[in-house]
């Protein structure tokens, strides 16, 4: 509380692009550290799930007990920001198929929404009490958030759909602001370890 | 300076998305599941693996379209199918059933012997093998959105995977020490596109995902190409060719996560049962060399 110490950013990196997350954050100029072991969340502030795929997440997650230490750091209210298949992890129910996931967050998470890769697309959605400007959304064989619970707070939108979500500490994006050069989304999240 | 648009943004996307994983070769629906199961992040359709063509012989051509629809409907992770070097017909098919990823593959039997895909039109991303920087760079210039090292697929031999990485990535470090009125004399040489050579010149390395094919085996060999530059890892026959395929692919694929912690790679290589046979390639009559289709 109150200490001037920097922040460090935890990014999970057993699959997927979380060099790309790891690139923002030296553009932001925050230091970071890649999570793959349980020992890993010693010192971080902060933990980042990237986009990649779930299922190969999820053998990392659930045969090394990492699954539990995310919760455990979920649960001692520290902040967690998912991008695209780390949305998909943080949900409280997976469809398209069912699967193991989090349960972090009160929403429910279509896999592969949209199509395959060839429905993939950019867009430009509105986050109106994250930034003024239209967002640049890069959604690739993105899901899509079917539900959201009581406590989830909708931020952002494209075609209608919610895409960016909050609950407390917790963020998740269906899209991949790591991919573009726009810090906004990224700072968002970084507000949230301020307080811890 | 080279630049892209941003349907090509999303296509390299889809590559980050896979790095750190494994790739793994499939030739039906049943084994696709299996590297599903043990946690591939992504699986290519084809007709036969690698080490059947070799032995087969005859003309190696795009999987048949209803084994990959089968595969496509089997797992929920990104399906890539092998069109032939050349062969934009088989391309525009792939592309019409959905597949996720194209692989213009030396594997299969080329289509045409001086020009690749002409892969910009494409909503579908290409990959495409390399020997060394220039072929890559002629790739990329092509709109491939990945590049994997071609090694000498189906030998179970990691001697040319490693070859061609290294060949990669030093001539990489190399264009970073040139002078800028040196690039032109090295595209040149290269038959590169200048602005790639640029590109490259000044950020040390492909403006692409580099993956690495062509010979992974065993953990140990997923780890040392991971050490020597490589973002993801494709497996050809190394898998089902194996004794038991489920127990290998997992292996690999935490050995791919884990490349630079020997203790774990240690532990992925016990209890394997047998690696597939490999084939000695210094022995290899060049004919035989997949690795030499591509221009």
């Amino acid at each position: 509380m109150g200490s001037k110490k920097e922040k460090v950013i935890g990014i999970l990196a057993v699959q997927g692009d979380f060099a790309m997350h790891a690139a923002m954050l030296d553009r932001i100029g925050v230091p970071w550290k890649l999570v793959k072991h349980v020992e890993d969340f010693e010192g971080i502030d902060a933990l980042i799930l990237p986009g990649g795929e779930t299922t190969t997440m999820l053998k990392f997650l659930t045969e090394r007990k990492l699954a539990d230490a995310i919760k455990a750091f979920a649960n001692d209210n520290k902040p967690v920001f998912g991008t695209c298949a780390g949305a998909i992890l943080m949900a409280k129910e997976v469809l398209n198929p069912e699967q193991e996931r989090l349960g972090l967050m009160d929403i429910s998470v279509e896999r592969n929404a949209y199509g395959r890769q060839i429905d993939s697309s950019v867009q430009q959605g509105e986050c109106p009490e994250v930034s003024d400007e239209p967002i640049e959304m890069v959604f690739i064989r993105a899901p899509i958030i079917r539900r959201v619970g009581k406590e989830v707070k909708v931020l952002g939108r494209s075609q209608g759909l919610p895409v960016l979500v909050e609950q407390g500490k917790l963020l998740a994006a269906t899209f991949h602001p790591e991919l573009t050069g726009d810090e906004t989304i990224h700072r968002y999240f970084l507000e949230k370890t301020k307080d811890c | 300076m080279w630049e892209y648009d941003q349907q090509m943004k999303l296509k390299i996307g889809l590559a980050e998305m896979l790095k750190g994983g494994v790739i793994m070769d499939v030739t039906n629906a049943e084994q696709a599941k299996i590297a599903e199961d043990a946690g591939a992040c992504s699986v290519m359709a084809l007709e036969r693996v690698p080490a059947d063509i070799r032995k087969e012989g005859g003309v190696a051509r795009m999987a048949s379209i209803r084994v990959i629809k089968e595969i496509m409907k089997a797992v929920t992770i990104p399906v890539m199918a092998k069109a032939r070097i050349g062969h934009f017909a088989e391309a525009q098919v792939l592309e019409n059933v959905g597949v996720d990823y194209i692989d213009e593959s030396e594997v299969l039997t080329p289509a045409d012997e001086e020009h690749h895909i002409h892969k910009w039109p494409y909503k579908a991303p290409f990959v495409c093998g390399a020997r060394n920087l220039g072929e890559a760079l002629r790739r990329i210039g092509e709109g491939a959105a990945m590049i994997r090292t071609k090694g000498e697929a189906g030998s179970g031999n990691i001697v040319e995977a490693v070859r061609h990485m290294r060949a990669i990535t030093s001539e990489m470090r190399l264009l970073t020490t040139l002078r800028e009125e040196e690039l032109m004399a090295k595209a040149k040489e290269l038959g590169a596109p200048f602005d790639l050579v640029k590109w490259v010149s000044q950020n040390g390395k492909l403006p692409v995902p580099n993956f690495s094919a062509g010979g992974i085996a065993t953990p140990a060999d997923a780890s040392l190409v991971m050490q020597l530059g490589a973002e993801a890892v494709f497996v050809g026959s190394g898998i089902f060719k194996s004794s038991d395929p489920a127990k290998r692919a997992k292996a690999i694929v935490r050995a791919t996560t884990h490349y630079n912690e020997p203790a774990i790679v240690a532990e992925c290589s016990e209890e394997l049962g047998e690696a597939m046979r490999g084939l000695d390639v210094a022995k290899m009559d060049p004919k035989e060399m997949l690795q030499t289709r591509g221009w």
